[in-house]
Parts: C-alpha cells; structure tokens; sequence
C-alpha cells in the first residue's frame, strides 16, 4: 500500500491539470522559460549548423566528374557513391558486431547490479562501469593495438584453423589488425554507457509489478523475465542505439587496430578488408587539399546521415514498442 | 501509474539519445581545425634576418625540419622559422599561391606548376633543391635468423610483396642467401595504409628494378588490397613487430632492432648506409628539364655502380629564384644555406633526428651556387 500512494496522489495531480490556470511565475519564471527555449534552439541550430557544412564543404566533390574524382591519388571506384559504399559497409559492421558483443553483456552486467548483487557491490561495480566510460578513446586503440590483438592471437589461429570451413572465420593472417579486433574494443568501449543507461531503466521497474511477479510464486529469474525485461526493453534499445552512434563515428581505437582495405568482405579474420568512415578521414586528411578535402567530408556527411538515420529508426522501435510494452 | 513513468522515461531517455547521436557527430566532424592557410611573413624591418619564414610540405621532412629549426636559432636567432607537414601536394599549392616561402615536396614541381612558379616568384623562377635524402629500409620480424642482413635483389622484394613468394624458406630465398638457415614461416607483407612517399619511391624501385616481376604502377597508395598494413611508418614498425615472419619498408631511420635486407646492386649486396645512399643520388642523371637552379635527380633504381643503395627517398626544397622582399629573400637564403651546410646536413642525419643521408660535397657546391642566385625584384 506504501506503494501505492505516491501513485494515488500522482494521478490526481494529472486530473486537476487542466483546470489550473497557466501560471507565468513573474519574471523569474519566464526567464528560465526564455533560457530553456534557447537551449533547445541551440541544439537544433547547431544540428543544422553542422549539417549546412557538411552539404556546402562535400559540394565540389558532390558534383565533381568521375573523371575529376579519380585524379585523387587514393580515390577508388566510380564513382563517389562506388568510394563511400566499403567505407559505410566497414562502418556498420565493425559497429554492429560491437552491439552484438557488448548488448547482452550490458544487459547481464544491468541485470546483476540492479536485481542481484549486494547493495555494496553493485555500487563500486557501476562505479567501475562508469569508469570505463571515461578512459580516452585513444588509450582504448592503444590497448587493442598493443595488448587486445597479441592476445587475440592464439584465439584467432585456432578460430582459423578449426573453424575456418565457415567463411566469416576463413584465412587469418598475424598480426590480429583484423575487424574482429576493432568490434571487440568497440564494444568495450561503448559496455558503459549500455551498462549505466540500461542498469537506470531496470531499477525503474515498478516494485509492484516485480512483488506481483514473485507473489504469483515465480522465482527471480521468471521475475526477471516477466517483469523487469518487458518493462526495459524500449531503454535497452535507446542504451543501443547510444551505443552505436558512439560505435559509429570512433575514430582512433579503429585507426589504431585495423589493417584498412575497401572491400564488402565478410571475412571477419582477414585483415586489409574494411575501413570504417572516421578513421579513413582521420588517416588521409593531414595530406589532403582541395578536392581530396571535399571528398573526404563527403563521406563525413555520409556517416552524419547513417548516424541520423539510425537515431531515427530506433525512435521509431520504441514508439512502436511503447504501446504494448509489457510495463502497461 | 506505470504509463506515466513510462512516458517520462521514454522522453528522456530519447533525448539522451539525440544529445548522444550529436555529441558523436560533432566530434567526428570536428577536424577541421588543420588550418590550411599560414602566417604570411610580416616583413616589418631593414634590420637583416629577422622576421618570420613560413614553410609548409612533405611530412617525410618534418622530423629533419624540427631539427633544422631548432639549431638555426643560433645561426639567426631574431628568425622565426615555421614549416607545416600538410604533404607534398599542400606544400607545393600553398608555396605556389604565395602563402609560405618555401615548400618541402617528395617529388619535383610538374610542368604545369612550373608555369605557376613564374607568377608566383616575381617573374623569375623555381628553386628545387635535393636536401633531404633518407634512405628506405625493408626490415623484416625473424627472430629465429641470426646473420646480419638477408640479401634480396628487387626481383626477389617484388614477388614477395606481391604474394608470389610466400614462405621465408622458398628455394628463391635461399637461393640468394647460401649456407643461411631460414625457417619454414609465412610471409607476412607489410604496407603503410596513408599514402606517402616512402610507398611512392618503394613501387618505383619494384618497378624499375625488378624486371617486370612487380605489375603495378609506382604510386603512393599501396596498390594491393588484402594486406596487413599500418598507418605512418610508426604504425608499420608496431605491425611487424606484432608478428613474427613479417616484412615491410620503412624510413631506414626507423627500422631499430628489426633485422634490415641487403639490396642486390650489380653482383654484390648492399646494407643500407647514409653513404650508400648518398653514393645514389651522385651515380644517378639529373631529370630533362633540370637546370642550375632546378638540381632535380632522375634516381637510378637500376644502377649497378658499387656501394649504391638505390632504394632511397629524395625530397626537395623547393623555394622562389626572386622575392619582392629584401628580408624574405635574405631568410629564405640564409636558411636553406644552413640546411645545404654540412653542418645542416649533419643535424638532420642524427639518429634521433630524421637519420637522413648527407649530400656529397659536389652536390652542396651546386646547390650552394643556386641558393646565392635568390634575389630581390628589380
């Protein structure tokens, strides 16, 4: 009942709403009415900001001949398109196998933190998560380059060697450079925003749902499973797609670790193979001038789209989750 | 109750969301910040050599040039000297539309540029001048050999660069390597990811050397795909030392305990030397449209004169014959003397430095010869 009441009081408040006269609150109301309008405006302002630029330094290269774009010594391919296409393939499979990887980690280390450790533990555990969120992407490529890939090593041969009848794990070759190394320090890195964001939403669970479950003598896991997951699973793909637009545009930790290559190759173990958008812009724009510049931001207004795109798209899922989501 | 949370939740967990996506891809964006244009000099003095001098170009030279910066503060200490590494290509544009005085280009100005040098420099003409010779080393991981050098003719780098020769103990090898014991691994290529010019001059050595057993084109972006590679010659050092039995070419400079191949030259072999590629330079022809002032080198690959070692990177100063300034004339002249001196040349050949080869004597008397030819208009 102690639960209840909070709720009982809650709706009420919701019923006399509209009857309320809108209360300005003088000038001091309205100045923080002013300031946060502004705040949002400047979101959307630099959005589009960044847009304009991206779509006015891309242009020459947007509108180039093919015959001017092959005249840039690294240029391959066609066409701007036939250029772009590897380096997005690249992009979103190094990020997709990171989500693929560090998503039902997340969801396991949010599980134990929020429903199963000790009160004690669970806090210096999300400290520790969140921990990782703070280490510079340059020390993860560091790492990945340094310690990940020799000891991935031995993992790989043996992948190689007896499973390498399965295309995806066909022809390693030493060093690990390859984009299997890149996903897992992918996922490394975006585990603590997953972690926290997911971890946030399962303690919201609603505590009457959860004793229901456990009243109807489920044990914790059927808890866990009817209760908690039905009513997270709409922040769980928002702590994704978090996840992914961090995965998307990394830049050092892949500069770092792959052997770079512009095919559309499932060979995860091969390296010279995939190249994603960021760190292809990271290694050629120090020498590049005129229209190798445009051509490169080209392919940056390319990863702006995906990127959007992708937010989109997970808005999308959750809207349409929402409904029957089982937290109703 | 539970659409209320779940409604608030959802708002703003959406909103993170967006801030995320735009943090993203604010940052990704955000290299921008290489300015292309530098600091024109201010020329605001009769006093001789003061000011600032402006250089942008090749990143093959930049080590050498922070050498040359620093110790040319005790030449001419009142002179600011600055060079910008934006590439071979960026450094010749920015020199050509007037933004810096001189530029440092891996290869020698095109004809069309050369055009565009007239205007550029006052109605007299470009200034090329070889000061930076760095010799290429191709270094292989084998930790299991124990002679000094393996010795390989171009023919034999060729093949194995092109996947042709694949395990270190193929009858090829061993062929040119008598009485050594190399073991039964693969060979692993190793490539730069950037372009540079250390892959330029490298496929022009395959190219012209190793006859006809390289069927790519010289250029500076690798032309294999599939293969192991590193960006800068930092990132290729750390590949190859990440697996035993790999191969790779890199600033000679940089090649540290890596085991380094001796180039097949006429009959004998040769170890890579700041001599042996200084030796080079001298035994190779001057281009066609060469000149007293324009000292560009059509590097030999092929030759066979003894104790050349023909794999070497050359990279040109490349400055004005004329400036419309007194003072920006005098810089640019007393600064590019110091780098032709011997004692420029040194610098930049120490190990720390850039490890570069000094240019011979008869060398720096020609291109001493073309510095004092700079002048003011009129």
């Amino acid at each position: 009942m102690a639960v209840l009441s909070p709720t009982r009081a809650e709706k009420q408040h919701d019923e006399r709403e509209p009857d309320v006269k809108r209360n300005q609150g003088g000038i001091a109301g309205r100045v923080f009415q002013y300031l946060s309008v502004a705040a949002g405006l400047t979101i959307l302002l630099t959005l589009a900001a960044v847009a304009g630029f991206l779509v006015l330094r891309a242009w020459p290269a947007l509108t180039a001949s093919p015959e001017e774009l092959q005249e840039i010594s690294w240029f391959q391919g066609d066409s701007l398109l036939a250029y772009v296409g590897p380096l997005i393939f690249g992009t979103l499979l190094a990020s997709l196998l990171a989500l693929l990887i560090a998503v039902p980690l997340s969801v396991g280390i949010a599980l134990f933190i929020s429903h199963y450790a000790p009160r004690a533990l669970a806090q210096a555990l999300g400290y520790v998560i969140d921990l990782l969120a703070a280490i510079p992407s340059v020390v993860y490529g560091l790492w990945g380059a340094l310690w990940l890939a020799p000891t991935l090593d031995p993992i790989f041969r043996w992948m190689t060697d007896f499973l390498g009848f399965i295309p995806l794990f066909e022809g390693y070759q030493p060093p690990a450079k390859n984009i299997l190394t890149a996903s897992v320090v992918l996922a490394v890195m975006i585990l603590p925003i997953i972690t926290a964001v997911t971890r946030e939403v399962f303690l919201q669970t609603p505590v009457l749902h959860e004793e229901a479950a456990l009243a109807l003598g489920a044990t914790r896991w059927e808890m866990v499973r009817m209760a908690v997951i039905p009513f997270g699973r709409s922040g769980v793909i928002s702590a994704s797609m978090l996840g992914l637009g961090r995965a998307l545009g990394e830049t050092m930790a892949v500069l770092m670790i792959l052997s770079p290559g512009f095919l559309y190759s499932f060979f995860l173990l091969k390296p010279g193979q995939h190249q994603s958008i960021a760190a292809n812009i990271a290694s050629k724009f120090p020498e590049a001038s005129g229209l190798s510049v445009s051509a490169l931001i080209a392919t940056g207004l390319a990863l702006f789209v995906i990127t959007l795109a992708v937010n989109m798209f997970a808005r999308w899922i959750i809207s349409r989750r929402s409904e029957f989501s089982g937290a109703n | 109750m539970g659409q209320t949370v779940k409604r608030v939740n959802n708002r703003s967990l959406a909103s993170i969301v967006l801030a995320g996506a735009l943090a993203v891809t604010l940052a990704g964006c955000g290299a921008d910040a290489t300015s292309t244009d530098s600091d024109t000099a201010t020329s605001d003095g009769g006093a001789e050599l003061s000011g600032s001098l402006a250089g942008a170009g090749a990143s093959s030279q930049e080590a050498a040039m922070g050498g040359w910066m620093a110790t040319f503060g005790s030449v001419a200490p009142d002179v600011t000297v600055t060079y910008e590494a934006v590439g071979s290509g960026g450094g010749r544009e920015q020199f050509l539309a007037g933004g810096v005085q001189f530029a440092g280009s891996d290869a020698a100005l095109k004809d069309e540029e050369l055009e565009a040098a007239g205007e550029r420099c006052f109605g007299g003409e470009a200034i090329e001048l070889p000061l930076y010779i760095s010799p290429i080393a191709v270094v292989y991981n084998l930790p299991s050999f124990e002679g000094e050098n393996i010795n390989m003719s171009a023919e034999l780098i060729a093949k194995i660069f092109n996947g042709d020769v694949t395990v270190w103990n193929d009858p090829a090898i061993e062929a040119e390597n008598p009485g050594t014991a190399l073991p039964d691994l693969a060979i692993i290529p190793v490539n730069r990811s950037d372009e540079s010019g250390t892959t330029e001059n490298f496929t022009e050595y395959l190219e012209d050397a190793s006859n006809g057993a390289w069927p790519h084109e010289a250029s500076g972006d690798w032309p294999i795909s599939g293969t192991q590679s590193g960006a800068q010659t930092s990132g290729v050092i750390d590949t190859v030392t990440g697996a035993e039995g790999a191969i790779a070419y890199v600033d000679a400079s940089r090649a540290g305990d890596l085991g380094t191949v001796a180039l097949k030259v006429g009959e004998e072999y040769v170890p890579f030397s700041a001599e042996a590629a200084a030796a080079v330079v001298d035994a190779s022809p001057r281009a066609e449209n060469a000149s007293d002032k324009r000292i560009v080198v059509e590097l030999d690959r092929s030759t066979t004169a003894a104790g050349a070692y023909p794999l070497v990177l050359i990279s040109y100063s490349i400055a004005c014959s004329q400036y419309e300034d007194e003072t920006e004339a005098a810089n640019v002249k007393a600064f590019l003397s110091y780098v032709a001196s011997a004692e420029g040349q040194d610098v930049a050949s120490a190990a720390d430095v850039a490890g570069s080869a000094p240019i011979s004597d008869d060398l720096r008397t020609e291109v001493q010869a073309a510095i004092d030819s700079i002048s003011t208009v009129g």
